[in-house]
């Protein structure tokens, strides 16, 4: 989403976007003029007149998960997107059993919080873990 | 899927839904209750609808009709620019 119109949204994503990737942005490009939403999800930078870099997980529920912003310059990074996305994922579909510790990623362990753990990760999850 | 928009000369705009698009402050004096509540995780996003392009048509998108899926709402700067 962006304060683009609808009509620079497709000329961006025809000319320019689908040389990238073919077939183009396969998801709907959003319009916020005046940024609306953006000021709403407090994204929208009133001086610059834009949205900031803004990024939202929500879940089946409606419920916002996660969020990062960044200044313009800097770009996303999609594939911790991802990894946050699986992460929450598996969490839902364990209904709270689980959760996942620092630097988890799909294959790594999970732990399962409760009164048994308490005082005892150290056990289970080394700090080593959190890294690649 | 978001419905399909017949969309003329005129610039279709989206919102927050449940606001109302009518509002022109009447007076020049405009009072600082301006409530914008931080988005907090765990808390519902808030709805809302707007003009979309989506494979060669022009779209109206609702967040609320994503309900039961994940989605992974991303805003940027600007279309042509560069990161």
């Amino acid at each position: 989403m962006s304060i683009d119109s609808i009509f620079v949204h497709k000329m961006w994503n025809d000319n320019e976007l689908s040389k990238m990737v073919p077939g183009g942005v396969p998801y709907p490009m959003l319009s916020d003029a005046g940024g609306r939403v953006g000021k709403v999800f407090g994204v929208f930078d009133e001086d610059a007149g834009v949205e900031t870099r803004g990024r939202f997980i929500i879940d089946p529920e409606g419920v916002v998960q996660g969020f990062e912003v960044l200044t313009p310059p800097v770009g996303r990074n999609i594939q911790e997107t991802f990894r946050q996305v699986q992460a929450f994922q598996l969490v839902r579909n364990s209904k709270g059993q689980e959760a996942t510790p620092s630097g988890w990623k799909p294959g790594k362990i999970t732990l399962k919080p409760g009164p048994d753990l308490v005082g005892k990760v150290w056990e289970v999850w080394k700090a080593d873990m959190a890294f690649d | 899927m978001p419905e399909e928009m017949k969309v003329g000369c005129a610039r279709p705009t989206g919102g927050v839904v449940g606001e109302s698009t009518e509002d022109e402050p009447q007076s020049t004096i405009l009072p600082e209750k301006e409530v914008s509540a931080m988005i907090q995780v765990g808390k519902k996003a808030p709805d809302f609808v707007a003009p979309a392009y989506l494979n060669g048509k022009f779209v109206s998108v609702k967040l609320s009709e994503y309900l039961g899926k994940w989605v992974l709402l991303c805003f940027y700067p600007g279309d042509f620019t560069f990161v």
